[in-house]
């Protein structure tokens, strides 16, 4: 039987980890992540998980450590965030490229300047060309999923390639709600270890000096681009399969909720996702014809699933914690992109909010969705990059 | 949904009684909710805020609780307008202090209970703990919530060696509350 208990999603991330045993975790603590590699450390210390614990002096000896225990075989794990996975990006860059199935979750935190332990979302979405598979959970249960999921499409051999798992600092880190635990031997058949192909073993000795001039490199990256592409077919069939087990699907790459007839739809990542939805219910009671679609992968894009979506919709805004100086907020960059192959492209918009951990209330929501319905309705809109609640 | 704001100083353990009353509405009383700290860094002895939502049905809101239906604080000296700034027509705010209900004047249509949890706390635990007998008072004054749930949420949560003497605090506090209702 499963048990439901009341954790946060900190601790959720460590349960997740825990169920999938990984053979070496590597990690140094860093707010708001610290509870899940607090958690690791007392579960290897109390015998409940079997497994190396390595107290690195930094996050790039972490994911380094990490690097090494997973070219070897082992099914590894770390977690970070916001200046720890800048101090990891090389080796981040390392980890994709060897194909190396590393898992680790990322507690979305601003990064400095100006310095700040709160919440959003531009150190992940400062690594997508990282070449890491790159999800988003929206609540304590997803993270917890999520968290397991994520070794299923590491692993899964034409993959091979290392997953963030990507949730927000304090919103859901430090929150406490109930989450279903799954049964250990239930997760242990969803992901059996998997003999890495390209481990290093010493019965079979093979060069795994990686390095490939001007003649191999485009070949090398075109592979590792095809196998990013698969990951999200990985995925969707990884959700399919837990649903069966576990009953909870979260409906592959995105997630559209009241999409189908509406007029407006604000696209999203994260726990403010939530806050959308309940919007959307108070705009549906008022006859407003407006949606939600929740990007759940970052990497791979979900290009395909974006256009069916929302290609017939009349404006679309992008609601995001994050910014490209002198651009715009990069999901915006990437959902545009996206929707220039569809057959009709939506009026677009971009909502910057939240930055720092600044409040994102339902009347803020509530605001972006009343643009796009006045554009919608044929009154032009403007501007496209909008700073939401801006004080300056 | 119901929604709760929890005053307290960094120390106090304003968390914990969020905490407690989250374990106990969702697991004991299968229902759904969300418990969290006002965010960032913390500090001894400065004010906290702390938040529980609950719900019959999934709560997916993760916006800040803008209007509540209680409000309970720990420490009187935190008494301001904040304290009362959200609550709701016909809510209730709970305060640990030595005064009477009449000196927090009303600035709403909410009812105020008054407790000397501190009290209550130095007598039972021998230490000025009043996470535990504020959460009592609330139980007892709310109603809306199970009091042997908090109990087994004391049991599920506290260390062993505070358990039992947390228990008869709560008892006390709750006996106290329901007996001046």
């Amino acid at each position: 039987m499963s048990e439901k208990m009341f954790i946060c999603s900190d601790e959720a991330v460590a349960l997740g980890a825990k169920l999938a045993r990984p053979q070496v975790i590597a990690a140094y603590p860093i707010t708001p992540q610290t509870i899940v590699v607090e958690r690791l450390s007392d579960y290897v210390e109390d015998g409940s998980l079997k497994a190396t614990y390595l107290h690195v002096e930094s996050e790039h000896s972490a994911i380094t450590a990490s690097l090494g225990a997973a070219s070897v075989g082992a099914r590894t794990f770390t977690a970070t965030s916001s200046q720890g996975l800048l101090y990891m990006t090389e080796g981040l860059y390392y980890a994709s490229g060897a194909r190396f199935p590393i898992v680790m979750m990322d507690a979305n935190r601003s990064l400095a300047l100006p310095w700040n332990i709160y919440g959003d979302q531009r150190d992940s979405l400062s690594q997508l060309a990282s070449g890491w598979i790159q999800l988003y959970a929206e609540d304590a249960q997803e993270a917890l999923d999520l968290t397991i999921q994520a070794y299923k499409v590491a692993e899964d051999p034409e993959v091979m390639l290392p997953v963030m798992v990507c949730l927000d600092g304090f919103v859901l880190t430090h929150t406490y709600e109930v989450v279903e635990i799954p049964e250990q031997d239930k997760v242990d058949a969803f992901i059996p270890y998997q003999n890495y192909a390209n481990k290093m073993d010493l019965d079979n000795p093979t060069s795994n000096c990686i390095t490939a001039g001007p003649d191999y490199n485009l070949e090398f990256h075109y592979q590792q681009h095809i196998a990013t592409l698969k990951a999200g077919e990985k995925l969707i069939a990884a959700d399919k399969e837990y649903g069966e087990l576990f009953g909870r699907t979260y409906g592959g790459l995105v997630e559209t909720y009241r999409t189908d007839d509406a007029d407006a739809v604000i696209v999203t990542l994260g726990s403010v996702a939530g806050t959308t939805r309940c919007v959307v219910d108070a705009l549906r009671a008022e006859g407003k014809k407006v949606g939600l679609l929740r990007i759940r992968c970052m990497r791979p894009f979900p290009e395909k699933e974006i256009i069916a979506a929302l290609q017939h919709v009349k404006a679309v805004g992008v609601l995001e914690k994050d910014i490209d100086h002198g651009c715009e907020g990069v999901v915006f960059t990437n959902v545009n992109s996206a929707l220039m192959r569809g057959t009709t492209k939506p009026a677009t918009f971009n909502f910057i909010a939240g930055l720092g951990g600044r409040s994102i209330l339902k009347g803020d929501i509530a605001q972006c969705f009343d643009k796009l319905l006045r554009q919608a309705a044929g009154e032009p809109q403007s501007p496209t990059v909008e700073f939401v609640k801006l004080g300056c | 949904m119901i929604e709760v704001r929890w005053h307290g100083r960094g120390g106090q353990g304003a968390f914990t009684a969020a905490r407690l009353l989250g374990q106990a509405v969702a697991i004991h009383e299968h229902k759904y909710v969300q418990a969290f700290p006002s965010f960032g860094p913390e500090r001894r002895g400065a004010p906290v805020l702390a938040f529980t939502r609950i719900d019959d049905k999934k709560i997916t809101d993760r916006s800040e609780v803008e209007t509540c239906d209680y409000v309970v604080v720990l420490d009187d000296t935190l008494y301001g307008d904040n304290v009362t700034k959200g609550l709701k027509d016909g809510g209730i705010l709970v305060i640990n202090t030595t005064q009477d209900a009449a000196a927090f004047p009303k600035k709403g249509d909410y009812t105020v209970i008054t407790i000397d949890a501190t009290a209550l706390a130095l007598d039972i635990l021998g230490r000025p703990i009043t996470n535990v007998p504020m959460l009592a008072a609330l139980v007892a004054a709310a109603g809306t919530v199970n009091s042997d749930s908090v109990l087994k949420a004391i049991d599920d949560q506290l260390a062993p060696r505070i358990r039992e003497k947390n228990k008869a605090l709560f008892t006390a506090a709750y006996d106290k509350v329901k007996g001046e209702l």
